[in-house]
């Protein structure tokens, strides 16, 4: 008989583990991933100067090309922007809020959609059919539409200085409460097979009490999809961020994320500046990319009947 | 003495959209401390349905409409929400058929105790943990440390099953309802199933309300029986006349079809028809159609319980 596995020994031994090492699109979106991660969230670090700072950079040297063009400088390897930024610096930092923006959402539209799916699930009856009509009330309305009309007036009740202090918490807000009905039908039609399997009546012989039963023993198992769900909505809620921010109603210019420079850059394009829109364009598209990649991945992995043998 | 389970006339009705079908009609018997009874019927006769009744976790649109379950001295069907939840899993347990079914697959088989323990005692981890080892020692569990790290799909069958009983013994209840705990274990697997559980209630002194559709297993195992048809007790007695002297013409058709009561070469016997549809009950006794001893009064009136001659219980006008 063979003794029992610390948790790290049944991780490195796993399936998973295995399966994803020898996914060479699955590692190499894992890679480029972190690295994004990494230098995004450690945008402070990594950044030669601070794009926050007016006193650090000089209108002087605004929409100077990349280094390794004619005329460029070595201080600029990607150029600057139109008010003389460190293209790189103020990229990463970008992505640092388009990051936060990111996962805030997802956490958000999460937490809201699996406590109405499993309520809605378990109980049933009236209930169920009030919060799924709601939620496809909500469905009904286009997210822009939902975060257009909240942030404009917002910025009309408070004012544009104000808004800038709280951009962040207010689009994550929006995006994350657009899109919560994605989780809670995603959530509630697993919870509708769940109910009926018998390890909830036995835990309702045991004499658990129903908030138990719901989070305690049926949430975990409804929990894969919502994990493969989970990466295509952080993709899909960074995309929505620099949907708003390019129609400028995201991130402030003094505070850009991906989304808003390339919104900031678009207007220079014709006069031949066109690294300030492309380079943020790149790396969000990438991003996303390798996000919905490993959500493919993940989904194949979770799902038997796709099996690759 | 007053018994540790008394279901007197226990009524259950189910409202459908056009009707209201009755699915258990007078259903009365006792359990004594320490009495092992057997509740054998076919498919559909009520069987699991007055297990689940005695706990009150019939499903909408399901409910009980008459009768009393007393237990230790309580009204079961009188109690609150709250008041129920206090007994089930504590005084009562339930084992259910298919043991990979009632483990959560998701969670390690201590997580499963401890909850147990702790939804019924105010205790410790490191003391419920405890209570959890002992348990599973005594349903004779190979190193059952290592158990407890273990996700249900780690382990086979029999010992899934033997991990239910020990969930069900854990706050010592005075009565198991162990509904056709042996069916998705193959035979090996049930005898050793079956013995523990005699052992187990013998030992403890715990009341066994078996449900079963295998005569083998009751007889057993139980010292009571109680026969059921289309949602009544047509027969109840002690296990050993019951079986060797059948007396209802339902019971005497379910012992004769036993493929050992039968002659090698020979066809084996069966009871002519179904079971009829809860929807349109025949008039009279519902066994009537099928019956071979069948007369007018059958048709008319509905035979009760009633004690006979040899001291038995039965449901039938023909047996005297």
């Amino acid at each position: 008989m063979q003794p029992t596995r610390s948790r790290w020994r049944r991780f490195r031994e796993s399936f998973f583990l295995h399966d994803f090492l020898h996914d060479r699109l699955a590692l190499t979106s894992f890679i480029v991933l972190v690295i994004l991660l990494v230098l995004g969230l450690g945008a402070p670090f990594f950044a030669p100067s601070n794009p926050y700072d007016p006193s650090t950079y000089d209108l002087l040297n605004a929409e100077q090309p990349p280094a390794f063009m004619e005329n460029g400088q070595a201080q600029f390897p990607l150029g600057t922007d139109a008010q003389g930024r460190d293209m790189y610096s103020t990229m990463l930092y970008g992505m640092r809020v388009s990051l936060i923006i990111g996962f805030g959402a997802v956490l958000m539209q999460a937490f809201i959609g699996i406590v109405v799916g499993l309520i809605s699930g378990y109980f049933g009856g009236r209930l169920d059919s009030a919060l799924m009509r709601l939620a496809d009330v909500q469905l009904s309305f286009s997210t822009y539409m939902v975060a257009i009309f909240i942030s404009a007036i917002f910025q009309a009740a408070f004012g544009v200085a104000m808004y800038e202090k709280i951009a962040i918490p207010l689009l994550i807000l929006v995006i994350g409460f657009a899109e919560w009905p994605q989780y809670a039908r995603t959530v509630r039609a697993s919870v509708l097979a769940e109910k009926k399997k018998e390890y909830v009546e036995a835990a309702r012989v045991i004499g658990l009490s129903k908030r138990r039963i719901m989070f305690r023993h049926i949430l975990p198992n409804t929990l894969s999809p919502v994990f493969v769900i989970s990466t295509i909505q952080v993709a899909n809620a960074i995309m929505s961020e620099a949907a708003l921010s390019f129609v400028g109603l995201g991130m402030p210019v003094t505070m850009p994320s991906l989304g808003s420079l390339i919104n900031v850059g678009f207007e220079y394009i014709f006069s031949g500046s066109w690294w300030i829109t492309l380079f943020p364009g790149i790396v969000l598209v990438v991003l996303v990319l390798v996000i919905n990649l490993l959500g493919d991945w993940l989904r194949d992995y979770l799902n038997p009947k796709l099996y690759k043998g | 003495m007053q018994p540790l389970l008394e279901v007197k006339n226990l009524c259950v009705e189910f409202a459908m959209r056009s009707q209201v079908l009755r699915a258990l009609r007078d259903v009365s018997f006792t359990i004594g401390k320490g009495e092992r009874l057997g509740l054998v019927g076919e498919s559909g006769a009520g069987k699991t349905l007055t297990g689940f009744s005695i706990l009150n976790l019939i499903s909408k649109p399901g409910y009980i409409s008459g009768g009393s379950i007393l237990f230790e001295g309580r009204d079961l069907a009188e109690l609150t929400i709250e008041q129920i939840r206090d007994i089930r899993g504590n005084r009562i347990s339930m084992i259910f058929q298919d043991p990979m079914m009632t483990l959560n697959p998701v969670l390690t088989i201590r997580t499963q105790m401890v909850e147990t323990i702790k939804a019924h005692q105010k205790i410790s981890d490191k003391e419920a943990e405890k209570i959890a080892l002992d348990k599973l020692q005594r349903v004779y569990i190979p190193s059952p440390e290592k158990r407890l790290d273990q996700y249900p799909h780690e382990l086979s069958g029999g010992m899934r099953q033997r991990i239910v009983i020990a969930i069900s013994l854990l706050t010592n209840p005075g009565l198991i309802i162990a509904d056709e705990p042996t069916t998705a274990l193959d035979v090996t697997i049930q005898a050793e199933i079956m013995d523990l559980l005699l052992e187990l209630c013998r030992d403890e002194d715990m009341g066994l309300l078996l449900i079963t559709h295998d005569l083998a297993v009751v007889s057993e195992v139980t010292q009571k029986i109680a026969v059921m048809y289309a949602g009544r007790i047509v027969e109840m007695g002690p296990t050993r006349d019951v079986v060797d002297h059948p007396e209802h013409p339902y019971t005497r058709g379910l012992i004769a079809a036993l493929p050992q009561s039968c002659d090698q070469g020979q066809r084996l016997l069966q009871i002519p028809g179904i079971m009829p549809s809860l929807a349109n009950l025949p008039s009279g006794c519902s066994f009537h159609p099928r019956c071979e001893l069948c007369q007018d009064i059958c048709k008319r009136e509905v035979p009760v319980l009633e004690t006979k001659a040899s001291g038995r219980h039965v449901a039938c006008f023909m047996v005297k």
